[in-house]
């Protein structure tokens, strides 16, 4: 267990680093495909398949092949990141480096973890996280998909204000 | 540490990988069958006592070709999606329970490699990435109609992963539970879920049909518009690879259809039969094996009758027709659930 958590940890890493670091998108976006399986393989280690599960169809099924349809469609194949200067480059580390500070000083006392439940083998099974969004943080889960809803009558229109346009 | 089970798994493993292989390979010599009986020929005879050594011939033809990668392609992509395509074709046979227990020297064996939970929910999950050995090995390619073919399928497998999912949760209401082997002992003798669900039935076949690229839903590799759709550009084994994915997923979906919806292993009369455990669960398996044979001859039925649809009616009907039915089918079940069958 142990030898398998750091396995898909460092296929994690450095794939999330080829994310960052690769020139070519389509690359990117095979990368970050790579670093959502492995996420999953660690929800499996927790016991959670139902999350597991629902991360890959969501998140590796759905949403990156939405990016890699957007990348392939628009064949953006070369790289076309515009070149800073020397200098420019040097003075970005710097200033990002120093936010990064900052928010890691900042945040270092908020992120005490107090679990609502004591972890169980059990918690991440499909029964009890339905029990547990259903009864106790139904409200939160239903206004989420009045959210949803309206995200998806947003894009749908977009959808048509294009169409009418095109027939004018 | 109990090696025997492991020993056992590994077998089985082997098995299931061997079965779905001869399974896929035979269904190719099924389909040109199928296809002359429609079309009043003979289909092929020559290579072995009716043709029967056939599939091996083209195997050894699909090995023996030149192999071509194109100058402009992505070599490495190129490479992957042939890859992705085999691997997660073969890789949702573990969840299938592909028959009940078998005890041999006192100790029970499921024929099941993983009995997981979300059962259900991993066959689909396998699904939804299979899309991604078609985008890139189209992508990879650098031919426009292998692009063109490639974000066909993506985006027809995207409307229709939508309405099966919506199927398949109109079916958990009915079930409980998301676990193939649970669903499977709940139809036992005819309490087949078809007879529950109907409509979610003809909604999983129809999306069914659309995620294996079948006729009538195969414009990816729309001959008269595409070359080849996304495989264009492939020879060889690569192309083989391809086709063969395509068979085994048909296997595959007919198994899943015959597991959710048709009984799985579970036949008529079982219990009055009076055979020992171990037969009966053969016995199972073999009648699993004639309702996915079933489903595979559908498959290949629709795809000489019907003619391909075009694009915009292919997305009409997913969108427009599939979706709303499977969300009245979900609203259906959840008041008769609600109003009749209060537990």
């Amino acid at each position: 267990m142990v030898f398998l958590f750091y396995f898909l940890s460092a296929i994690m890493v450095i794939s999330a680093l080829l994310v960052v670091f690769s020139k070519s998108p389509i690359n990117n976006v095979i990368y970050l495909i790579i670093c959502f399986i492995a996420m999953a393989g660690h929800y499996i280690l927790l016991n959670a398949q139902f999350l597991a599960v629902v991360h890959i169809i969501v998140y590796t099924g759905a949403i990156m092949v939405l990016f890699l349809f957007v990348v392939m469609l628009l064949n953006l194949n070369k790289a076309i990141i515009p070149q800073k200067s020397a200098a420019a480059r040097v003075l970005a580390v710097v200033t990002g480096g120093i936010f990064f500070l900052v928010l890691l000083a900042a945040t270092r006392q908020t992120f005490v973890i107090n679990p609502r439940y004591a972890f169980t083998s059990e918690i991440g099974l499909v029964a009890n996280v339905g029990k547990t969004l259903f009864h106790e943080f139904l409200l939160p889960f239903e206004i989420s998909s009045v959210l949803f809803i309206s995200a998806m009558v947003g894009a749908v229109m977009f959808g048509k204000r294009d169409h009418a346009a095109g027939e004018d | 540490m109990d090696w025997t089970l492991y020993i056992y798994k590994t077998i089985f493993l082997f098995i299931i990988l061997l079965v779905t292989l001869v399974v896929a390979m035979y269904s190719t010599y099924g389909e040109r069958k199928v296809a002359a009986f429609m079309q009043d020929r003979r289909g092929p005879n020559r290579a072995g006592p009716f043709g029967l050594l056939q599939p091996l011939a083209d195997g050894v033809k699909m090995f023996m070709k030149e192999e071509i990668i194109p100058l402009s392609a992505n070599r490495v992509l190129f490479i992957l999606g042939p890859a992705i395509a085999m691997t997660t074709a073969l890789l949702t046979g573990v969840v299938i329970p592909w028959g009940g227990t078998l005890t041999i020297g006192g100790r029970e064996f499921s024929m099941q490699i993983a009995d997981l939970n979300i059962g259900i929910l991993y066959v689909f999950a396998m699904v939804s990435i299979g899309v991604y050995g078609i985008m890139i090995g189209g992508w990879a390619s650098n031919n426009k109609y292998a692009l063109y073919g490639s974000i066909r399928a993506a985006s027809q497998m995207i409307s229709y992963e939508l309405a099966m999912g919506m199927a398949i949760v109109a079916l958990v209401v009915t079930t409980g539970s998301l676990s193939l082997h649970e669903i499977v002992q709940q139809q036992h003798g005819m309490h087949w879920n078809v007879f529950y669900q109907p409509l979610g039935f003809l909604l999983f076949l129809t999306c069914a049909f659309a995620e294996t690229n079948r006729a009538p839903f195969d414009l990816p590799e729309c001959e008269t518009e595409l070359v080849g759709g996304y495989h264009t550009e492939y020879s060889s084994m690569k192309l083989g690879f391809y086709l063969f994915a395509e068979y085994i997923n048909m296997f595959i979906s007919s198994a899943v259809i015959a597991t959710v919806y048709f009984g799985g292993y579970n036949m008529p009369f079982i219990d009055q039969l009076g055979l020992s455990p171990n037969a009966l669960t053969l016995l199972g398996t073999a009648f699993f094996f004639m309702k996915i044979f079933f489903f595979i001859f559908l498959f290949m039925w629709v795809r000489w009758t019907l003619p391909r649809f075009r694009y915009d009616q292919l997305m009409n009907l997913g969108w427009k027709g599939l979706i709303p039915l499977a969300m009245f089918n979900i609203v259906a079940t959840g008041v008769y659930y609600y109003f009749f069958e209060l537990t």
